[in-house]
């Protein structure tokens, strides 16, 4: 291990070089006023350096543990388990839930594109309502943070499709408990829209500031489930020149993102927009935000127009096939295509 | 918030110091950068930045609603909750009670359908008093293309609500509520925008009306998909109004033609409609071949004959 890979600041890392510090192992024995009057600093800031070091020490003797071959790492095994076991977010439309493994899942990133009035809003707003359907209704029982850039978020639609998904519930409960007991945790509409956090944001400083928040807010909201950004583009595609700085701040806020999915096992869902691309002599419709951004979710779902026919499509995933199902956007929210004889359409 | 100044944020003396050093003043300017390039700027350890940033981060996010709160501000401080009715049974019920407070509505149809004529009635409902059901409130109307008439507005006033407009003055009052702008081109309705948004805060004005937009824009369009609309500031500016100021913004549009090709599908339509053509091509070969042989054959008959 060397000095070089030290999370310090590079005048410190500069001064140990030159002081001919440049092996962890080096360091281990000295004491911080030792090191204070070889490098020319203060105590207090070797006694940081120290602390830093050993820590990366403590690290590397864990790593020749036997439990562990790598710190933080997990077999595919336990992974396969942990998969299984995860409740994944109905999107209340049984074709898409179909081709999509059982709906949005946790512990991932995924994007939805689509024109504007293709339903990216609507679908986001059943995510928010169905993450709390209950457990004992197969549900994940948590809540959800909404991060509105655009300002198309609407209550009085929230409201509509939260009281279609408790009177679906009630149904489900007559049918199944017919003798027993009404079931604990049916849900008034109202109840659902205490459990949408729901933030404003005005710029893409506000945008990437929420996202560091997070990780505190979750933290102290620890039922949040699934965290929800309509849209990633909208601050990011007006009025922004510099183009090598959108790409670092996209990527920066992906990793983030990425990284709270796996922490507090939620799902982040990404709304994009769509532009137009040239590609092999012709203009064709694609994903906001160009190729470094690609890469960036792990699943991405397109929603397009088939005839007069809304279809989604999973245009990436690494552990599902691409198919496209049709959906439809009713008074209730989400639901199935009522024209829908084929079902499945696998590709 | 993204001007936030970091000196005000309650940073440790030390690290606000590092800050203002390196000239990173604003929220925004510390949030630009990443953990490194702040490290490598400020010359200080992981550590020390991840805590100055997730500090930062706070400062600057904005404060969070319930969506249940957010609906019960609405019905409290708002008419309807924040719709202004169009008295139009279907359509209000279908808008959950009438056009939407705090966002833009856009009125789109072929020429002599009816958009001007929905804009005057709308502006003739918000004006009128509350307790007739209107907002009681100024309009600002922008008349891009000089289709506002007050006569049509008074007669379409004393057809539709004869109670109100018989009184003496009521209809002088309600039609001196509302203010036609008439801008003669884009950079003019830049101009009155700006001045637009300073009356919207001073004046109790509720509901601000665009006829047309697609006008404003007309003959500003090159051929082939635009990189950037003309209007896009435009557009964002009036979002921001409506949002800001609470009030309902009604914007109507034209309709084009669109032509259907590959621009309005994606790659893996494009690739698809390819290969349902591709399979259609051997039939197409055969039957070809089929048409030759036949001809040959033909022509082989006759060659005998003579």
């Amino acid at each position: 291990m060397e000095i070089s890979t030290l999370p310090i600041s590079a005048s410190q890392r500069g001064k140990l070089l030159s002081a001919g510090y440049t092996s962890l192992s080096s360091l281990s024995s000295l004491s911080p006023s030792g090191l204070a009057q070889d490098l020319k600093i203060s105590e207090t800031e070797a006694l940081e350096i120290l602390k830093v070091a050993s820590q990366r020490n403590g690290l590397n003797k864990f790593e020749n543990g036997s439990r562990a071959i790598v710190n933080g790492a997990q077999t595919a095994w336990d992974m396969l388990h942990e998969e299984e076991s995860s409740i994944r977010i109905t999107t209340s439309c049984s074709d898409l839930d179909e081709i999509l493994g059982g709906g949005i899942s946790p512990k991932e990133v995924t994007e939805i594109g689509g024109v504007p009035g293709i339903g990216k809003t609507q679908l986001a707003i059943q995510l928010a309502v169905n993450v709390q359907i209950p457990a004992d209704y197969g549900g994940l029982g948590g809540k959800a943070i909404y991060i509105d850039t655009e300002g198309s978020f609407m209550v009085e639609r929230a409201l509509q499709i939260a009281e279609a998904c408790a009177q679906d519930m009630l149904e489900y409960n007559s049918l199944l408990r017919k003798n027993f007991k009404p079931c604990q945790g049916n849900k008034e509409p109202k109840e659902f829209l205490d459990n949408i956090f729901y933030f404003r944001v005005c710029t893409y400083t506000e945008q990437i500031a929420v996202i560091n928040y997070l990780e505190k807010f979750i933290f102290e909201h620890k039922d949040v489930k699934v965290v929800i950004i309509d849209s990633i583009t909208f601050h990011f595609r007006q009025d922004f020149e510099d183009m090598a700085l959108r790409t670092r701040l996209l990527g920066g806020m992906a990793l983030k993102l990425m990284k709270l999915a796996k922490k507090f096992n939620l799902a982040v869902v990404l709304l994009n927009q769509v532009t137009t691309k040239f590609m092999d002599g012709s203009f064709q419709l694609t994903l906001a935000l160009g190729d470094s951004w690609a890469h960036a979710s792990t699943n991405r779902i397109i929603l397009y127009w088939n005839g007069n026919e809304r279809y989604a499509y999973i245009d990436k995933s690494p552990s599902l096939r691409s198919a496209s199902a049709s959906y439809s956007v009713t008074g209730k929210g989400i639901r199935n295509s009522a024209s829908n004889c084929k079902r499945v359409k696998l590709m | 918030m993204a001007n936030k100044l970091i000196s005000e944020m309650g940073l440790p003396k030390s690290t606000a110091h590092v800050f203002a050093a390196r000239n990173i003043i604003t929220a925004k300017d510390a949030l630009s950068l990443s953990e490194f390039e702040l490290m490598e700027l400020l010359d200080v350890g992981l550590e020390e930045v991840t805590r100055a940033v997730a500090h930062i981060s706070e400062f600057a996010c904005p404060p969070y609603q319930t969506a249940l709160s957010v609906l019960e501000q609405r019905i409290q401080n708002e008419n309807m909750a924040g719709h202004l009715p169009t008295r139009l049974k279907g359509l209000d019920a279908a808008l959950c009670g009438g056009i939407p407070f705090g966002v833009v509505t856009e009125l789109v149809g072929p020429a002599g359908i009816g958009k001007t004529q929905f804009c005057l009635k709308l502006a003739l409902l918000a004006s009128l008093p509350t307790s007739y059901g209107g907002l009681g409130a100024h309009v600002i109307y922008v008349d891009v293309e000089s289709k506002f008439s007050s006569r049509r507005m008074i007669e379409m006033g004393i057809n539709s609500i004869p109670e109100i407009f018989q009184k003496e003055g009521l209809a002088q009052e309600m039609a001196g509520r509302i203010l036609v702008l008439r801008p003669a081109s884009l950079s003019e309705f830049t101009e009155s925008l700006q001045q637009i948004k300073v009356s919207l805060l001073q004046h109790h004005v509720k509901l601000l009306i665009v006829d047309s937009m697609a006008a404003l824009a007309s003959g500003e369009y090159g051929p082939g998909p635009p990189r950037q609309h003309p209007l896009g500031w435009h557009i964002s500016f009036i979002k921001s109004l409506a949002e800001f100021c609470r009030i309902p913004v009604v914007v109507t549009n034209q309709v084009r033609s669109q032509v259907h090709d590959d621009a309005s599908r994606y790659l893996f339509q494009v690739q698809r409609i390819a290969e349902l053509r591709l399979k259609k091509i051997p039939q197409n070969f055969l039957l070809i071949l089929l048409l030759l042989l036949e001809f040959t054959g033909l022509m082989l008959l006759l060659f005998v004959l003579c």
